[in-house]
């Protein structure tokens, strides 16, 4: 399965996929806001469709709401709180938006299945090289920002009086994480962004208390699930995408019965 | 004795009412100082201020000598947490080391700063726990390891945000004990807020007590007295005093217990 190009083309995929979303969900799921990457994934739903209508390529479109819809959710902050019929209406409303920008264009079911449930075999050597510009970027950026990100999840009023920016950094980190959604979605798509970003760090964090053990031990579960669902694909073909939810879910499930 | 704060004329409002008017004294260095008074009356206001995050409107509030800026002198600080910390998997070690170093600082602690929290996590004698989730430990337990994070960075003052709140009796003794004696041990001044005086009396050298936008600062004995209080709560107030507890009392209500007593 390694002699074709299209396999090497989603292993790599897959891997960068695991770097960018293992990092940036760790902090998620400390700061217990896993439901943002779902939220940006609906959001980036209509930014893909509606760049293919502009003639954009949808991958860059898709990065682009998601960032903007990342940093305003970090701006936003405790406003977004128990506003949850705001936002479902928002996120429905982004879904809906998609798949009218998608009628206008083609109406093809292919290409809204590809960006629904993801399409890592679709992935080709040009945007496999976007993807491994922008993972690189991403992940230097939150390992730059890890410590101050750490310090303002866990206590941001004395990150605050200690003379850290709270707002900023979060608004920096959503972003972040609005560039991990965009790569997620190349392979698992929008409706299962959660499962690379929430399911491997939530696993990293009952099997280990320790902040840096559990920051590579996230990444490192999200490339297992990553690789492991590709080639599960190759070898069962069922969809790629059902395989990592379901080692996801799996590492997760395991991760509860062992205590540590 | 040496100023740990002052306030010259200082007003502090928060979204444009003014909660504390034309405040005027000077925290003398070294004391331990039991910040008390009625819900809304601004205590964390009157902290945040010496913090430097809210700027007096009028009036000029000095830390240590200085105007007080965010991350500016030595202040240790225990805020009120609105974050909950019953979910967070993240060892209590972590969790401490969080709050070492610059604020900004990038890249792995340096030798020197994992240091300092192993000393702080001893000092606070929260070794035997210290390796655990956080949201394994007891609501003392964490109160210990917040503790020892305010003491990062050797400060020269700490300010404790209302640390009996949601502890039982036994473990309230025990952390005003444990703050007392870290106080003389290293000589360094404590604000201490507090719903109730009582617990606090043992450790006690001044009182500020703050009601209806004023404060009046000096030993319990002069502060708490009917005719202090009777100003700050606007309404007269008895004071009795019972096998060494201090009790005091609006219309036969304890005014601590319950805020039945508005301004």
């Amino acid at each position: 399965m390694f002699t074709y190009d299209f396999m090497q083309n989603a292993f790599a995929a897959a891997l960068l996929v695991a770097l960018v979303s293992g990092s940036t969900g760790y902090f998620l799921v400390l700061r217990g806001q896993s439901f943002a990457g779902h939220a940006l994934g609906h959001v980036g739903f209509a930014g893909a469709t509606g760049a293919v209508l502009l003639g954009v390529p949808p991958f860059w479109g898709l990065m682009a709401v998601t960032i903007a819809g990342g940093a305003l959710m970090g701006f936003l902050g405790d406003h977004l709180r128990d506003r949850d019929v705001a936002i479902g209406v928002v996120l429905s409303l982004a879904l809906g938006l998609g798949l009218l920008f998608l009628n206008f264009f083609t109406g093809s079911a292919v290409q809204a299945t590809s960006l629904l449930f993801g399409n890592v075999l679709g992935v080709d050597r040009g945007t496999l090289v976007q993807m491994a510009v922008v993972a690189v970027f991403s992940f230097c950026a939150l390992g730059l920002l890890a410590r101050p990100l750490l310090f303002a999840s866990v206590r941001p009023e004395l990150a605050e009086a200690r003379g850290l920016d709270v707002r900023l950094i979060s608004v920096a980190y959503l972003a972040l994480v609005g560039v991990a959604v965009a790569e997620a979605v190349q392979v698992v798509g929008v409706l299962l962004v959660f499962t690379l970003m929430v399911g491997p760090a939530a696993a990293a964090q009952r099997l280990t208390v320790r902040f840096v053990r559990g920051f590579w031990l996230s990444v490192l579960l999200a490339a297992l699930a990553a690789v492991a669902g590709v080639a599960l694909a190759y070898l069962t073909d069922w969809p790629t995408s059902f395989w990592i939810s379901a080692l996801s879910a799996a590492m997760y499930i395991a991760s509860v019965f062992i205590i540590v | 004795m040496a100023e740990a704060a002052r306030f010259e004329g200082a007003s502090l409002a928060l979204g444009g009412r003014v909660i504390l008017r034309g405040l005027g004294f000077v925290l003398p260095q070294g004391a331990f100082i039991g910040v008390l008074g009625p819900n809304g009356a601004g205590k964390t206001t009157l902290l945040r201020a010496m913090l430097g995050l809210l700027r007096p409107v009028a009036g000029r509030v000095t830390v240590l000598g200085r105007t007080a800026t965010p991350g500016g002198p030595a202040i240790g600080y225990l805020p009120q947490t609105r974050t909950p910390l019953s979910e967070l998997r993240l060892s209590g070690r972590d969790l401490v080391a969080a709050g070492a170093g610059p604020a900004w600082q990038m890249g792995r602690l340096r030798r020197a700063q994992r240091q300092e929290v192993e000393a702080v996590i001893e000092m606070v004698d929260a070794g035997a726990y210290a390796d655990r989730a956080v949201s394994t430990l007891s609501g003392g337990e964490r109160q210990r390891l917040l503790l020892g994070q305010a003491l990062l960075g050797a400060p020269k003052m700490l300010l404790l945000d209302e640390p009996l709140s949601s502890l039982d009796p036994h473990h309230q003794a025990a952390t005003i004990d444990l703050v007392r004696r870290l106080q003389t041990r290293l000589g360094i001044t404590v604000c201490f807020t507090a719903h109730e005086l009582n617990p606090l009396l043992p450790a006690l050298d001044l009182v500020l007590y703050l009601g209806r936008g004023q404060a009046a600062l000096g030993s319990v004995d002069e502060v708490v007295t009917p005719a202090v209080l009777s100003r700050l709560y606007g309404t007269p107030i008895e004071v009795f005093r019972v096998q060494g507890k201090v009790f005091v009392m609006a219309d036969g209500y304890a005014v601590e217990r319950d805020s039945h007593v508005h301004l």
